[in-house]
């Protein structure tokens, strides 16, 4: 399989090639428009701030690029943002697959911390992506900012209140959660990612 | 449920595990990374590296230390110890670090946070302290070696408004006696920061863990020794914690 993840300014692409490694995939890293038109899969991580790295996805012309693939994407954290139709962070359109707002948590508490980090668990799983994963599963977050639990959600987290953990339409997937951080049970989200979907 | 984290630490010299008791006398510990995939078969939430010696020559070494963790684990892991540049940060994150933790460095320049956070993303920078209690509770640098006139509580707010994304405070007058954590400045910061705080620093047993949770509210706690010769075993651990109403990963 011909499997691209694409390589950007917010890409921490490390964890997910050692992941895809584990299930033997060897995947190219590259932000090559053609080379992504060209893959059966891609793979869009991301860490970093949400108006910076549209701006830099703009400037490379990826952000056409990726609105317009017709193969299976998986948008991971920050990906999963971006692909949203806009982003608090930095009060930026973003790139409109799925029709959301991302906005920023807010806490009254000390008690409840933001960024959320750690693991949380997931539920109302609804997607290929989730096969054989359990109700409940824990996989670890990192972020601020987050979605609305919305007619894309295909599964559910609690920080706070309800919100997306995962986003579906068509061939788009992506998740909030770093399923290359989330032992066992991520690897196997993206297994599923690699086979079924 | 956001869980509550149970995080090994892994002190390496020349690429090895070692462990020092109040700062010295180190013991041999283990492979740093069979060390490492045995913690995430026990269900550790999380690792952190701390290179102790940090000289320029054992840079390289380090750097290759963090190439075959991040090849050999799936979960998130901190890698700390001598990072006093944007540079370092860099090759330790392209290595496959999910986060430093800057200690000394910070004290010496605190815009390194500003400038890190900025770079980086606040997510993955981890500001260590070192503290004891004084008249109150003060910074110190260098592993421990050396005093400053900083105090702990200033310095904390500091770390946070400078874009610090987690704090890893470890209290020097509880590290290694096995007595417990420091509640009273865990809890502190817990009540006066909107950023995570690692508590770190006297462990001794499983209750240890169920207060520095429930009554300082830590984010996370952090151990090496009583993990590292087996005296806690993080399922033993976690199954306790869930007992005594901790939200924790099983």
């Amino acid at each position: 399989m011909n499997l691209v993840v694409i390589k950007y300014n917010a890409g921490n692409t490390k964890s997910v090639e050692h992941t895809l490694s584990r299930l033997g995939v060897q995947a190219v890293i590259t932000d090559d428009a053609e080379q992504i038109q060209n893959a059966d899969k891609v793979i869009f991580p991301g860490v970093g701030h949400a108006e910076a790295t549209m701006k830099y996805l703009k400037e490379k012309n990826l952000d056409k690029v990726i609105k317009n693939i017709t193969q299976p994407f998986l948008g991971i954290c920050l990906g999963q943002q971006l692909m949203c139709a806009h982003s608090e962070e930095g009060d930026v359109d973003c790139l409109g697959i799925f029709p959301v707002k991302v906005k920023k948590f807010k806490s009254a508490d000390n008690h409840i911390k933001i960024p959320q980090m750690g693991w949380n668990n997931l539920y109302d799983l609804k997607s290929p992506l989730f096969k054989n994963i359990p109700d409940l599963s824990f996989v670890y977050f990192v972020h601020s900012y987050y979605s609305e639990v919305n007619e894309n959600t295909i599964a559910t987290c609690d920080y706070i209140h309800p919100f997306s953990a995962a986003l579906q339409k068509d061939n788009f997937y992506a998740t909030q959660f770093h399923p290359e951080k989330s032992a066992d049970a991520g690897q196997k989200i993206i297994q599923n990612f690699i086979e079924l979907c | 449920m956001l869980t509550k984290r149970i995080i090994p630490c892994l002190d390496i010299k020349n690429g090895q595990t070692v462990k020092g008791v109040n700062f010295v006398n180190l013991i041999h510990a283990g492979d740093p990374v069979e060390l490492a995939q045995a913690y995430v078969l026990q269900g550790a939430d999380e690792l952190v590296f701390l290179d102790i010696t940090a000289t320029v020559e054992n840079r390289k070494t380090l750097i290759e230390l963090v190439e075959r963790v991040a090849a050999a684990i799936n979960i998130p892991f901190t890698v700390g110890g001598g990072i006093s540049t944007i540079q370092d940060v860099d090759a330790l994150l392209n290595a496959g670090a999910d986060k430093v933790s800057i200690n000394s460095s910070a004290v010496k320049d605190p815009s390194l946070i500003n400038n890190l956070s900025d770079r980086f993303g606040s997510q993955c920078i981890v500001v260590a302290i070192d503290t004891r209690k004084e008249d109150d509770w003060k910074v110190y640098t260098h592993g421990g070696r050396n005093a400053t006139a900083m105090y702990t509580k200033q310095w904390v707010k500091e770390i946070e408004e400078r874009g610090g994304g987690e704090i890893l405070l470890t209290s020097m007058d509880h590290d290694g006696t096995k007595n417990g954590f420091a509640l009273d400045i865990t809890k502190w910061c817990t009540d006066n920061l909107s950023i995570p705080v690692i508590a770190s620093g006297g462990a001794g047993n499983n209750a240890h863990f169920a207060d520095v949770f429930n009554f300082a509210n830590a984010d996370a706690a952090l151990a090496a020794s009583v993990f590292h010769f087996g005296e806690i075993k993080i399922p033993d651990l976690k199954m306790y914690l869930k007992d005594h109403n901790v939200p924790v990963r099983l």
